[in-house]
């Protein structure tokens, strides 16, 4: 397994928000975390990314184990996270944003311009002043010019408008036919569990459930995923 | 060509031609100010690459400055006096004299650097402020280099070709080197080095989430800032030919954070603008009235209120970065 998470506990201070995790990805894998909304799935992302000071229990990574690892290290390490809400630089220009980002790999500014022609030809404006949409394929874009061995994505098309959700679910499904492997929240299961090929649902900061799409009956949707 | 680089010609090429019109004119002073001014704009162009890049408002910079002023005085002073420095005879050369400046300020901003960098905000202020003035009493209580009077540099050091006592040739070497710490901050700006500098600027953590480390990325930038700073400290000793303590003190330091801020800060024309702007206003109020400060400050009020992207913000318009 490339990313291996085994009983990880994290909190905010003194509330604790995780209570014992558990899910793998697999080499060229593309996995869905899912859950109702407050259920840990940022949470576990962040700690998964260093981003969270009181965390516990395993993470192992490519046969590392990164639990103590700065978050800069666990990034250098192979993970490129888009985090929920895209947060670029506003200040810095596309092509900033990327260059700053840059790492030895296939992924370069010519190479996410062809993933995401739109930016391609904003590469001289300011972050700050790109749709929501455009936002969302430069943070895209940004992880993938880290070369990371695994992609995560919170919260992949939250927010957007149809048109642009096709655009990144397409994106999305070229990475995955390039063999790379994802980690993916989102909440329109409908785009999500076709391009998944595997399921962890959290319930209350712990894994529920694990399985394949088509395992998700309704029934266990209606109990995990239900409003 | 966009207004900035535009502008940046501009202001470049008004600088040289001074010295020019001054001794066609009949104004041979005149050429004293434009180095003036060339040596400035360096020293804050240095500054400009950890404040204006960086975001690093570091209020020690003086510190690198009168080091570089007193690597000046010391290679004269021993030269003349045929006396070894370390063991070693020395020529009076400029060019030794930027080596020795730019790795000893190189040196004490590593170390400063690497604790100052641990804090942010007024205490990195603060920080950089007492290393400067640690500085500066050592240099005062340092009796043989001159102390509190400073250090005299009777003959200037010699530039292979050029005639350092000519006050044109001087100009030529100190304008020489202020396009070389332009494209040192212009490389650095449109560098992954520059990129990621800019970023950890704006968010440190989501720098971190992309693999990038800000501490060293902060370190060499403040490193390379005062290596700058250092070079353009030095010709200013050999211009006024004096090596003095109050290059080291404080008020230098807000001197060169007033010229990036009346220029622009982060803009390659910024420290440029800012010096022409400063020398003239020291110059030509300063001949008028003994308060010429007043109205610096009155033009420096004016800027921070009204272009807060100064001369080249006002000019170019919105900033480039920050």
């Amino acid at each position: 397994m490339l990313l291996e998470v085994r009983n990880l506990q994290a909190s905010y201070g003194a509330s604790q928000a995780l209570f014992g995790a558990d899910l793998a990805v697999g080499e060229g894998e593309v996995v869905a975390l899912m859950g109702r909304n407050g259920m840990g799935k940022t949470t576990t992302i962040r700690a998964i990314c260093g981003l969270m000071a009181n965390r516990s229990g395993a993470i192992s990574f490519a046969g590392r184990e990164v639990i103590r690892e700065k978050p800069f290290r666990i990034a250098r390490h192979g993970i490129g996270l888009v985090p929920e809400g895209r947060r670029c630089f506003p200040n810095l220009t596309v092509r900033e944003n990327l260059l700053a980002a840059a790492r030895p790999g296939k992924w370069t500014i010519a190479t996410v311009a062809q993933l995401f022609p739109r930016l391609g030809e904003r590469l001289s404006q300011y972050a700050r002043t790109l749709s929501g949409g455009e936002q969302q394929m430069l943070a895209i874009g940004r992880a993938l010019m880290t070369n990371p061995r695994l992609l995560i994505l919170d919260e992949a098309t939250e927010g957007l408008a149809p048109t642009v959700r096709r655009d990144i679910w397409s994106a999305i499904r070229r990475l995955k036919a390039d063999g790379q492997s994802i980690l993916v929240v989102d909440k329109t299961m409908v785009e999500l569990l076709p391009v998944a090929d595997r399921c962890v649902v959290l319930e209350k900061g712990h894994t529920a459930w694990t399985g394949r799409p088509d395992e998700l009956t309704a029934e266990l949707q209606d109990r995990y995923l239900g409003v | 060509m966009t207004r900035e680089r535009l502008l940046t010609f501009a202001l470049l090429a008004a600088l040289l031609a001074l010295p020019f019109a001054a001794q066609a004119l009949g104004y041979p002073f005149y050429t004293t100010l434009a180095t003036r001014m060339a040596i400035l704009a360096l020293a804050a162009t240095g500054l400009n690459i950890a404040l204006g890049l960086g975001g690093l408002v570091s209020f020690g910079h003086a510190a690198f400055f009168g080091i570089g002023g007193y690597a000046a005085g010391i290679v004269a002073t021993h030269a003349m006096n045929a006396q070894p420095l370390l063991g070693l005879d020395i020529p009076a050369s400029m060019p030794l004299v930027w080596l020795l400046a730019a790795l000893s300020a190189g040196l004490v901003a590593a170390i400063t650097g690497a604790i100052s960098l641990r804090t942010s905000g007024v205490y990195f202020i603060m920080i950089t402020l007492a290393f400067a003035q640690m500085i500066f009493y050592f240099a005062i209580s340092w009796k043989a280099y001159g102390g509190e009077d400073g250090l005299s540099i009777a003959l200037r050091n010699g530039f292979p070709g050029m005639n350092t006592a000519v006050p044109r040739d001087l100009f030529m070497i100190a304008f020489a080197l202020l396009l070389a710490g332009l494209l040192i901050f212009w490389r650095v700006r449109v560098s992954r080095f520059g990129a990621a500098l800019h970023a950890a600027r704006q968010n440190e953590l989501r720098v971190a989430a992309i693999g990038i480390e800000p501490f060293p990325i902060r370190l060499v930038a403040f490193v390379v800032s005062a290596m700058i700073t250092a070079v353009a400290g030095a010709m200013f000793a050999e211009l006024n030919r004096f090596a003095s303590p109050s290059m080291l003190a404080w008020p230098m330091s807000g001197e060169l954070i007033v010229l990036i801020i009346l220029g622009g800060t982060g803009r390659l024309a910024g420290p440029v603008a800012g010096a022409m702007l400063y020398v003239m206003l020291e110059y030509w109020l300063g001949s008028i009235t003994e308060r010429w400060q007043f109205f610096l400050g009155l033009t420096l009020l004016g800027v921070v209120l009204f272009a807060r992207g100064g001369i080249v913000g006002l000019v170019a318009g919105k900033a480039r970065h920050g």
